[in-house]
Formats: structure tokens, sequence, C-alpha cells
């Protein structure tokens, strides 16, 4: 039996499986490398970064819910120049590729960012995400407002040559507007989708669970919102979507390709079981070799629906 | 830190609704330090995205326990592991206690099974003093003859009265610190001998967040030493997610320090306590 080809491609970006994991459930990288083989990984998304550092929301920020968990962590990081500091330095001993989550406060901070990774070889793409819940100067304003969200999106695009990910908000009437909003504006890939804005409540105290009072809620829950936000927007776009929402196994994983993403990415599994990731790479590979499926192109958007 | 599959060699009633819960770990075990934990998938609890933080209580190459009560749907579940089960871990976690200064004599304080926390400390420790153990009632109040047989002076109090002084652990304390530090029963000639023995006192603590702050604040204000082994709701366990972060002082002000990864065990002088 062959092995099936797994290699994905983002613009520039080569990708040897199509497995990452999803922005802030892997930090940046180091914290998870005593426990998981980093360079198994088809890349590594970090948490987000903005121009300079941010404290993030108070605590509480997480709560677990029934098959799932919200979170109002609220982007705390080091910045764009403490991020390549303190974690670029950590990447030079692994060949995976690495791909940054960028956010900013304004128009302004996301063209700044983007300004200054652009510098950065290693990285190899940014994801920029204009859907975060829980910051409240834009966030997730410029993923539901499309003229808004194009405003963005164009800025980051002069500002850099590295593939543009664009992560889309999953709480908009329509995905395949804002899907292809990302592709005119230059875009190589979108993904789909950002944690759903949530909220969970103590009847006892009856405050809210979280200090920031809503969060985004992730995990097996929001598998098949996510998985229904990539068929639509697999019929509307021609780039790469990277499929997540929920992945724990690699039968998660081939329902988002086969809803027609080309790459997808382990989020709050990661939290579950840190072999999540690398679980799920070779169990797709295992079952597309026994299927005689030769690549992931393949196997893409061959949803019978 | 390793993950590893592990496997139940003992599951029992402890004392009274609390449980000792102890499971073969070769490759975890031998690697624990005092004061770090161990993140636990809980077998049967599907719907939970989360595992669940435990202090490890003992650990050697046959293994380590953990002495847990019911205290959410986590610990519900795992009362019902049964002896060979598997159950996968995480560990071990966290920055632990530190090892006393030189010539310090070491105090512990808990609260509740706060003290499973500080056992290993206790048996690591090469020079053994007092340890203050509080709980609600004397049902509460757990491994007392283990730590006497380590060699320590225990020292109880319950809310009730029911074991030991009445009242908080941290009474029991505060009359203690206050005989340490007139010399009452210090062995000493001089002044200046009883002044340097009370200034030797080095606090571990592990219990409620009230309790850990009262000791902190009794400590600061007396010129003391004191560790404290902080209890935050955790997602990740290993530094990734930011969950269970508190306010560690900084020269400017403060900074998150992460209760899974920095912690749990933090000095007292550099926890800022939010209201």
């Amino acid at each position: 039996m062959n092995k099936p080809d797994l290699k994905v491609r983002i613009g520039s970006l080569e990708m040897k499986n199509p497995v990452t994991v999803a922005s802030g459930t892997f930090g940046y990288g180091p914290e998870y490398a005593g426990l998981v083989d980093l360079d198994r990984l088809g890349a590594i998304t970090v948490k987000g970064i903005c121009t300079e550092p941010h404290v993030g929301n108070a605590t509480p920020r997480t709560f677990e819910t029934a098959g799932g968990m919200l979170n109002a962590i609220g982007l705390p990081g080091p910045g764009a120049q403490g991020f390549i500091k303190k974690y670029l330095p950590f990447y030079e001993k692994y060949s995976v590729p690495l791909i940054v989550n960028i956010w900013g406060k304004t128009v302004e901070d996301y063209s700044r960012v983007a300004e200054i990774f652009n510098d950065q070889a290693r990285i190899g793409a940014l994801e920029v995400n204009v859907s975060c819940p829980n910051v409240k100067e834009g966030g997730a304003l410029y993923g539901t407002d499309v003229n808004l969200f194009r405003t963005v999106v164009d800025a980051v695009r002069v500002r850099t040559q590295k593939p543009l990910i664009v992560k889309l908000a999953p709480n908009v009437a329509d995905i395949k507007v804002f899907a292809r909003a990302a592709q005119e504006c230059g875009a190589e890939a979108v993904s789909i989708m950002n944690s759903y804005p949530a909220m969970a409540i103590d009847i006892e105290t009856r405050r809210p669970q979280l200090a920031n009072r809503t969060g985004g809620l992730s995990g097996p829950a929001i598998k098949p919102i996510a998985v229904k936000l990539v068929w639509e927007a697999a019929r509307a776009i021609t780039i790469p979507i990277i499929g997540m929402g929920g992945i724990y196994t690699p039968e998660d994983a081939l329902e988002f390709i086969i809803a027609g993403a080309s790459a997808v990415a382990v989020g709050t599994a990661s939290f579950t079981d840190p072999s999540s990731a690398v679980r799920v790479i070779e169990g797709v590979e295992a079952w597309m070799a026994a299927k005689g499926i030769g690549s992931i192109a393949e196997l893409r958007g061959t949803v019978q629906a | 830190m390793k993950q590893e599959n592990s496997c139940v060699l003992e599951h029992r009633l402890y004392q009274g609704d609390y449980r000792l819960l102890k499971l073969s770990a070769p490759l975890i075990g031998p690697l624990v330090q005092p004061g770090q934990f161990v993140h636990v998938k809980i077998p049967r609890l599907e719907q939970a995205v989360l595992r669940r933080p435990f202090s490890v209580f003992k650990a050697d190459a046959s293994g380590l326990s953990i002495l847990y009560k019911t205290v959410g749907k986590g610990t519900a579940a795992l009362t019902t592991v049964a002896d060979g089960e598997p159950v996968n871990l995480i560990g071990p976690l966290g920055t632990g206690f530190p090892t006393a200064g030189n010539g310090k004599t070491p105090v512990l304080v808990a609260g509740g099974y706060g003290n499973a926390a500080l056992y290993l400390q206790a048996a690591r420790l090469p020079v053994k003093g007092v340890a203050f153990f509080g709980g609600r009632t004397s049902g509460d109040v757990l491994c007392v003859d283990e730590f006497e047989a380590l060699g320590w002076e225990v020292r109880i109090a319950t809310d009730d009265g029911s074991l030991g002084r009445k009242g908080f652990v941290t009474a029991a304390l505060d009359e203690w610190l206050a005989e340490q530090e007139s010399g009452v029963r210090s062995q000493g000639a001089g002044g200046g001998e009883q002044n340097e023995t009370f200034q030797s006192l080095e606090l571990f603590a592990c219990g409620p967040n009230a309790m850990l702050r009262a000791v902190g604040d009794r400590a600061l204000a007396k010129g003391l030493t004191a560790w404290l082994s902080m209890d935050r709701n955790m997602a990740c366990g290993v530094g990734a997610c930011l969950t269970c972060v508190i306010k560690r002082k900084t020269a400017g002000g403060w900074e998150w320090a992460r209760c899974c990864k920095d912690g749990p065990v933090f000095n007292a002088e550099e926890i800022l306590w939010e209201d």
C-alpha cells in the first residue's frame, strides 16, 4: 500500500501534513515541547500577538461546559518584539513551519504587527485574528462587519509578503460573504472557525462563570457548526480553508476535509490530551492509505451534498 | 514532564469521605518533587474536555498516590475507578517547594487535606519542625500519624474544637509564633540567640486561599519566608492556556504568573492578593 501524500500548500507555506494546532491552545510552542514532537506537526500556530505587550482579561478565564469549554483569556501576550526575543529563537532547533496569529485594537495595530513580522524569516505565515470574541477593542467587530473586515485584511496585505490566513468569526449571517472578502483582499487562506460567543452562569451567585462575562465556546460541542461553515465557505472560494472546531480524532479531521477543508487545526483537544494532534496525523494517513486515497486534494470537498 | 498511562494499584476510603488513589507511574513517580502535581484524565467523564490537577501525596518508583474528596463532577467520577483500571497522567507538573534554606527551621501549615501536598516536603526536609494542621472537624484532619512518624511535631486546630485547639489553624500558628518570638520556649541563653531562632523559621503552606493569605501576611509582617501552594482552576496544566494565572509583584507593578508552571508554589512576598 502506498503512503498517501499529505502535503498541503498555503501560498509559500508548505505543510508536510494537513494538521496544525489552533491559536491559543498551544501557547507559543515550548510549553508542549516536552510532551509532543513538534516537528511531527504540519505547522504550529502560536497564540495571538499584537504590537505591544497585552495583559488580557481578569480571572476566571475559562469554564468547562458539556462537551467543551468557554474561554475569555483576552489575548495576553508579550507583544511583537517580546515574541521575537523570547520565543522565535526556540524555533531554530525545529523545522516545523510557524504560523503567527496577529491581532490589533486598531487597523493601524494590525498593519504594524504584520510589518514587524514580515522581516522574520522563521515565520512562515500570518493568521489574522479578526474574530476574537474576548477583546473589546477591534476583535470580533472586525470579524462581523464586512467593511471593517476588508479594511483590516487590506491593511495587513500591503504590509506583508507572507501568506495570510484570515480567521473567520462563526457568528455571522453568511460565512460566504467573509470568505469571499478575504479571498478578494488577497488572503492565501481562511481558517474556520474561531470559538463561538457563549456564556455560562452560576445559579447560586447569579454571576457569569467568566470574569469577562462572556467567552468563546470550543471543543466537540461546536464541531458540527464548524463543519457546516467550512462546507458553505468551500463552495464560495478557491483559496484553502483550515478547518477547526472540536477536532479530537482522525475521523473528525477527515470530516472537515471532506466538507472542503485543505488543512485542519486541533485546539481544545490538546488540553484533553497533548498527543491529540499527532494521533490525528497518524490516523488520517492510515485511513487514507486503507482507502487508497493518494492525496488530500483527492479527498477535499468530496462531500455528496 | 511525561505523559503516562498509569494503572490503579489501590483505591480506597482513607478517612471519612476522603479517598486514597494509588497509581503505578514508573515514569512520573520517581521524578516528582515536593509540591508538584499531576494532571489526570478522569475515566468515564466523557463530556469533560479538561483534565483535573491533583497534588501528589506520596511518590516513588512503586507509584504515586493522591488524596482527594468529592468536590465536583471530576472527583465524583474519580470515585468510580477500580483496581487495575488505566488512568492517563501528565506530570510531574509545576514548580514545587524549595528545600529549606541553610540553618532554617521548617514549619508546615495546612488546611484540611492540603497537608497531602506537604507530605513529600515533610519527608525530604533534612530538619523536622512543627506542623500545624487545621480542619473543620476532627474528620477533616488527616495523616497526623504519618507526619509524626516522619519526626514532625503536629499541632491541630479544628473549627468546632472536636480535635486539638478550637479555632483556625492560623490562631494556633499565631500563638506558637508569639511564643517563639518572645523566646518563652527557646533553649538559648541570650536574647540575640532567641531572635536568631525565630528568624530561622521558614513556612511551607497548603490549604484554602484565605488560609494561605493569612499565613503569608503573618510571615511577611514578621520578616519570615513563607512558601504557599496556590490552588486555581486549570485547563492545560503546562503553561500554555493562561487560565490559572495569579498576580505576581514586579518592580513596577505586577505581572501574571501561571500557577501550573511558575507555581503552584510561590513565595508569599511575590503574591499580589486580589480582594
